[in-house]
């Protein structure tokens, strides 16, 4: 009998599976459970940019688009960082819309990854970041985040791994699985360390929008010098409630655009027509129901802030995303026992640490992308969880 | 304050605590806020959304056009309170365009309504007019879909 694992490229082999798999299967199968384990809003997306799609579908809108993407599309994202960030980018150079951010991420690794080449990847992080530095060919370096230090990443963390090899560095804020920004002054201090070892950046802002209370979001791109340096990826999944459109792009200096696209082109010809037609409507008139949904998080995020804290587990307050990223040591329990744990016992899903990184070990990630009875509910069995340990 | 009242027009609800956490403020903060709105009238009432056709209950809503004459000092309020003092009349908006106020009646049947419109309605004096329509089918109501067939399709877990 022919052993098709072995017939798998070792690369392919080399990224392991999914860390929720197990907590997935077993949730799945359950009738009253509460999760917080989802990674995406629970609203759904404005009616008026499912109706823009709709509208356009009824206009016969079904063809193939330019590779790089609709050219009004490009525009509104060049206007709106222009708006928002004094950025100046090229709609016909600088810009390419891709199937979600995963796609562009995945492309701008290949796009600058040679073998052997060296990424520094801040943990914890979104999962895909490592396994697509891996495909890419390249080498992803894991550089722990510190708990004290509310997992905001600092050039004195990232110093000790620097290699004559590496070639880049991979930034992911507001961050998932931790809620963490960074401020101004942290990101110039990033810019600095660039600079110094002459590295590409790639700044994925997909959760830029989702910030909270007096803190702005600073795009990378923005600081000086740094626009030619960066990738920068952003998209429509986590502010327009739009996950299933797989609507992204990536922004960044003519010749990693050019290149970006050359494996667009060949890999995935262009995004859907539908979703860019929605992705138009959302930065022409979607921004009011953004920040509606921002609000709402707001408070989400405050009650269930202000609840673990009650329930004995501490935690940092997150200023972004809609993470939070509670410490469950106390418990004496391994972050995934806590999840498997409470899962079985109090029906709440959510997502172990360790998924994240292994410095996300002793941190259970609470997506508070959910209704508000909900999270009270949960807040509920969580602490019931805790005390009865 | 604007918070606290569009968490409260959203849910009356909620407990205090749970408004506390969300507003940063303390529980005993929550309670004089709201005591405060209640006292100077902002807050008028804590109602309930109820979909009576589920109910099985009969009710009839009226909604009635009504033209007036106007009155000398007192313009349209003095016709407009003799209106809204009844039981019957739930709502009663002064309007710009083509009629002077609108009246929301309801009533436990179309006759009950039509009743209360011909003989208390349109014999006030200074009421030249009345147009009523009747409702069908509520499809939204005060910012809430009856029917929302929406629902949570999420996958249960997804990093």
């Amino acid at each position: 009998m022919t052993n098709w694992n072995d017939r798998i490229s070792p690369i392919v082999k080399s990224v392991p599976p999914s860390g929720i798999r197990k907590f997935f299967d077993i949730a799945s199968e359950m009738e009253d459970v509460i999760s917080l384990g989802v990674g995406e809003p629970d609203f759904v997306t404005p009616w008026s940019i499912r109706e823009s799609c709709v509208y356009g579908l009824e206009q016969g809108y079904t063809s193939y688009t330019a590779n790089r993407g609709l050219m009004e599309l490009r525009e509104e994202i060049c206007f709106m960082h222009k708006r928002r960030f004094d950025l100046d980018y090229n709609p016909k150079t600088d810009v390419l819309v891709t199937v979600g951010v995963s796609e562009a991420l995945d492309i701008a690794m290949r796009t600058i990854l040679s073998p052997g080449d060296e990424i520094l990847i801040p943990e914890p992080c979104y999962v895909s970041y490592k396994a697509c530095a891996t495909l890419a060919g390249g080498i992803p370096v894991p550089v722990p985040a510190k708990a004290e230090n509310d997992f905001r990443i600092t050039p004195a963390d990232l110093e000790p791994h620097v290699s004559p090899k590496t070639k880049a560095l991979l930034i992911g804020y507001p961050n998932n699985p931790t809620g963490a920004i960074l401020s101004k002054e942290d990101l110039e201090a990033i810019a600095r360390f660039a600079v110094k070892h002459d590295l590409i950046v790639i700044s994925d802002e997909i959760y830029g929008d989702l910030t909270y209370g007096d803190t702005k979001h600073v795009c990378f791109a923005g600081l000086p010098e740094m626009q030619d340096r960066t990738i920068l990826l952003n998209g429509f999944s986590k502010a327009y409630a739009m996950t299933g459109w797989r609507i992204g792009y990536a922004l960044s200096n003519p010749d990693i655009i050019a290149a970006m696209t050359k494996i667009h082109q060949y890999t995935m010809l262009c995004a859907p027509i539908t979703a860019q037609i929605a992705a138009v409507e959302a930065l022409r008139h979607g921004e009011k129901y953004m920040r509606k949904m921002v609000s709402e998080y707001d408070k989400r995020r405050r009650l269930i802030y202000d609840g673990l804290q009650k329930a004995g587990l501490k935690c940092f307050e997150p200023k972004g995303a809609f993470y939070i990223f509670p410490d469950i040591t106390s418990t004496g329990l391994s972050s995934e026992e806590f999840a498997e744990k409470i899962l079985m016992q109090e029906h709440v899903a959510l997502v172990p640490g360790n998924a994240f990184g292994e410095c996300g070990e002793g941190f259970v990630r609470c997506s508070y992308a959910t209704s508000i009875e909900q999270i009270s509910e949960a807040l509920a069995r969580i602490e019931h969880f805790v005390n009865h340990l | 304050m604007r918070e606290l009242l569009e968490l409260l027009k959203h849910d009356a609800r909620r407990p205090a605590k749970e408004l506390a956490s969300m507003l940063n403020i303390s529980e005993y903060e929550v309670e004089e806020k709201m005591a405060k709105l209640e006292k100077d009238k902002i807050i008028l009432s804590y109602n309930t959304l109820i979909n009576w056709e589920k109910t099985g209950e009969n009710t009839v809503t009226s909604i009635i056009e009504v033209n007036l004459t106007p009155q000398r000092e007192v313009g349209f309020d003095a016709i407009a309170e003799r209106i809204y003092r009844f039981d019957e009349v739930r709502t009663v908006y002064l309007m710009s365009g083509s009629f002077d106020l609108l009246v929301i009646i309801e009533g436990k049947s179309m006759q009950d309504v039509a009743n209360f419109v011909a003989t208390r309605l349109a014999t006030i004096e200074g009421v030249t007019q009345t147009r009523s329509h009747f409702l069908l089918k509520p499809y939204k109501k005060d910012g809430i879909i009856i029917d929302d067939k929406e629902k949570d399709r999420r996958l249960v877990m997804s990093i």
